[in-house]
């Protein structure tokens, strides 16, 4: 079960393919409130049954362009089209979406079971069948022993879970779920992140999810939009969100990542050469070629980074020396923190894959830092 | 615990004296056997059977209970619109007046009050009497009633009402649904505090009253100015009973619901703990 799952998550790829028709389409919207602009000309495409993430700092416009899929915030301008249909005008109790509140925003006054029916008795569903979808729903979240509670007297996380099974039980086209984690201590975060995975498949459903955690991002989602101040700076999937970043804010904003300014001094067969600032010199692998003289920034993650006691043989290229400034010991891992000869503090990890390292790295010593062509990117600002 | 100086002692006593000594007499004295009020003859109950023979008395108090319950029921639906649009539309135009409206005759003298209900009465020619005095009430009630509800609504976590929207509950249902329900011991409470009220109206009553629509406050006082009797006090005690009944139950809604929210969120936090 669990590999077929793997095999159709691999191949899914609908936004690569100029044949599939985008399920919500946001164009140009623009929201304003007063003279403050929280979500600024943004266009993006979700196909059916994508697992999507939009994923910013806090204030960035994120909520806001949710609560405009949901209908509870009208765009300034632009339009959102959902299945075909144009959603300009509709209120939010016509909408064929449901959304899971950052607050969970479960009625006091009811019962876990009839939280869960409610959305059902305002579509006139015959009492039988709801009282079976509720069933269905409370085993889905594991809560049947909790049908009769009210929310006040459950726990966080299952408060959580009441609230999911609330905005799925209409089966809506679409399910908005707006940092539906974080209120969660962190390990039942993770559990929970890779439930939301399961039940997704399962059912079928197009998921927008609205975080500010990069880990959850990358974990669930099959693509990520990293936003910024009301717009869009890249949409992709989580990998090349990572590898492959398109801007130095995104290559900052996920993960760690070691930042080389430079000039560009030249092309040397498929790679650039780069100059940085304090002389460092890179050999880096780029589809594209600025001409020589512009000004460029490598971006290289910790873990590409290698730390040897000797110069590498590819010296004086793609190589620094340095001294151990700071040890930060992970458990998994451990992060070297690498003072480089001009000061610049740079970066690497490695994993600990075996119990005990003879002669282990330690404070002040002086070691080398290495990396590959391929290990970097390079941004053009 | 802190410690109690003589000052703060005395300070209690004296106001505690101020607000409730006239209010112990005056039920002491309803239970005294002598028709003189000042001097204690013993123990009786007579002052309260001889009330049931007083169909003047007997008559007042029905027309202040009928006034009461219709003036704050209606008080209590339209404050609580009130309420419910200051707080939800907060940006529409000329809210600041408005909300300065029904504030208003919170600090408005009852006098004036009573005069211009009296004024606009004679000029639509209404006749005077049970439907002014209801009226005049629902007026100056409402506002009390919009003030609890306002304050409820205040800290209302307005996420669910967005919830019932978008499970597909229209306006209108959401309102009844959850925000009614939600609110409903504020509602209460404002209706508790409407009904007190016009209970022991005198000045506004007096304006706008007319033959035959005489309310227990006007009726004691105009038996007062023919001097204070035992009879009276015992009404007084009966209607002193009333009210703190009514202040002690909405009291202990509110303070219920407190602790059992207490409780089972203790309880909940124990199951995951
Ligand atoms: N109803 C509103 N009125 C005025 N400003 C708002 C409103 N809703 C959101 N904003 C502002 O818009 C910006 C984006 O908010 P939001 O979409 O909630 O951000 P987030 O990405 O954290 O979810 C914030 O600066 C917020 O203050
Ligand atoms: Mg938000």
């Amino acid at each position: 079960m669990m590999k077929s799952l793997g095999s159709i998550r691999r191949s899914f790829a609908p936004w690569a393919d100029p044949a599939s028709k985008p399920f919500i389409s946001v164009k140009n919207v623009t929201k304003k409130f007063g003279d403050f602009t929280a979500v600024d000309d943004l266009s993006l495409n979700i196909y059916t049954r994508e697992f999507f993430a939009l994923l910013g700092a806090s204030g960035c416009g994120k909520s806001t362009l949710l609560r405009m899929l949901a209908g509870f915030e009208q765009p300034t301008s632009g339009e959102i089209i959902l299945d075909g249909q144009n959603l300009a005008g509709i209120p939010p109790y016509r909408r064929p979406v449901n959304m899971m509140f950052q607050s969970y925003a479960l009625f006091p006054h009811m019962t876990v079971e009839n939280n869960i029916a409610f959305g059902l008795k305002q579509d006139g569903m015959p009492k039988p069948e709801i009282a079976e979808r509720v069933a269905q729903m409370l085993k889905l979240v594991k809560l049947e022993k909790f049908a009769q509670r009210r929310p006040h007297q459950l726990s966080g996380g299952q408060r959580q879970r009441v609230a999911l099974a609330r905005s799925i039980a209409k089966r809506p086209k679409v399910l908005l779920l707006d940092e539906p984690l974080g209120a969660l201590d962190k390990k039942l975060r993770e559990e929970t992140q890779f439930e939301l995975m399961d039940l997704q498949q399962e059912l079928g459903l197009t998921f927008v999810i609205v975080t500010h955690d990069q880990e959850e991002a990358m974990t669930m989602a099959d693509r990520i939009a990293v936003m910024s101040h009301g717009k869009v700076v890249q949409v992709a999937t989580p990998a090349e969100i990572y590898e492959a970043p398109n801007s130095r804010f995104v290559a900052d904003f996920i993960g760690d990542v070691n930042l080389f300014d430079g000039t560009v001094i030249g092309v040397e067969g498929g790679s650039l050469r780069i100059e940085t600032t304090s002389g460092i010199q890179l050999r880096m692998a780029s589809p594209e070629k600025p001409a020589s003289g512009a000004k460029a920034a490598v971006a290289i993650r910790p873990e590409k980074i290698r730390i040897s006691r000797q110069p590498p043989d590819h010296a004086p290229v793609n190589t620094a020396e340095g001294e151990i400034w700071d040890i930060g010991y992970l458990g998994d891992m451990t992060v070297f923190h690498v003072r480089l000869k001009d000061g610049k503090v740079v970066k690497a990890s490695s994993l600990n894959a075996v119990r005990a390292v003879e002669d282990p790295l330690g404070y002040d010593q002086q070691i080398w830092i290495s990396f590959g062509e391929d290990a970097g990117v390079v941004l053009k600002d | 615990m802190e410690k109690w100086s003589r000052f703060n002692v005395a300070s209690v006593v004296l106001g505690f004296g101020f607000l409730y000594l006239p209010i112990v007499l005056l039920v002491i004295f309803s239970f005294n056997e002598s028709k003189l009020v000042t001097v204690w003859a013993g123990f009786s109950t007579k002052w309260y059977s001889q009330l049931w023979h007083n169909q003047g008395l007997l008559d007042a108090a029905w027309v202040t209970i009928r006034v009461g319950l219709l003036s704050a029921t209606c008080a209590t639906v339209l404050g609580t619109l009130a309420a419910v649009a200051l707080v939800r539309y907060s940006r529409f135009r000329g809210r600041v007046l408005f909300s300065g409206m029904v504030y208003a005759p919170l600090v408005m003298p009852e006098v004036i009050t009573g005069l211009s209900l009296l004024l606009l009465f004679v000029a639509i020619g209404l006749d005077r009497g049970f439907w002014t005095i209801t009226l005049a009430h629902i007026t100056f009630t409402m506002c009390f009633v919009a003030v609890v509800v306002q304050s409820r609504l205040l800290s209302f976590d307005q996420s669910i009402e967005e919830a019932a929207l978008d499970l597909g509950a229209t306006p209108v249902r959401t309102f009844f649904a959850i925000t009614l329900p939600v609110i409903a011991p504020a509602v209460f409470s404002g209706w508790v505090l409407a009904f007190t009220l016009s209970l022991d109206d005198l000045v506004i009553s007096s304006f706008t009253t007319g033959p035959g629509a005489t309310t227990l406050p006007m009726k004691i006082y105009s038996q007062v100015r023919l001097g204070v009797t035992p009879e009276i006090n015992a009404i007084c005690t009966i209607l002193i009973g009333i009210v703190a009944l009514g202040v002690v139950v909405a009291s202990i809604v509110t303070k219920r619901r407190e602790v059992h929210r207490e409780r089972d969120e203790r309880a909940a936090i124990a199951a995951i703990g």
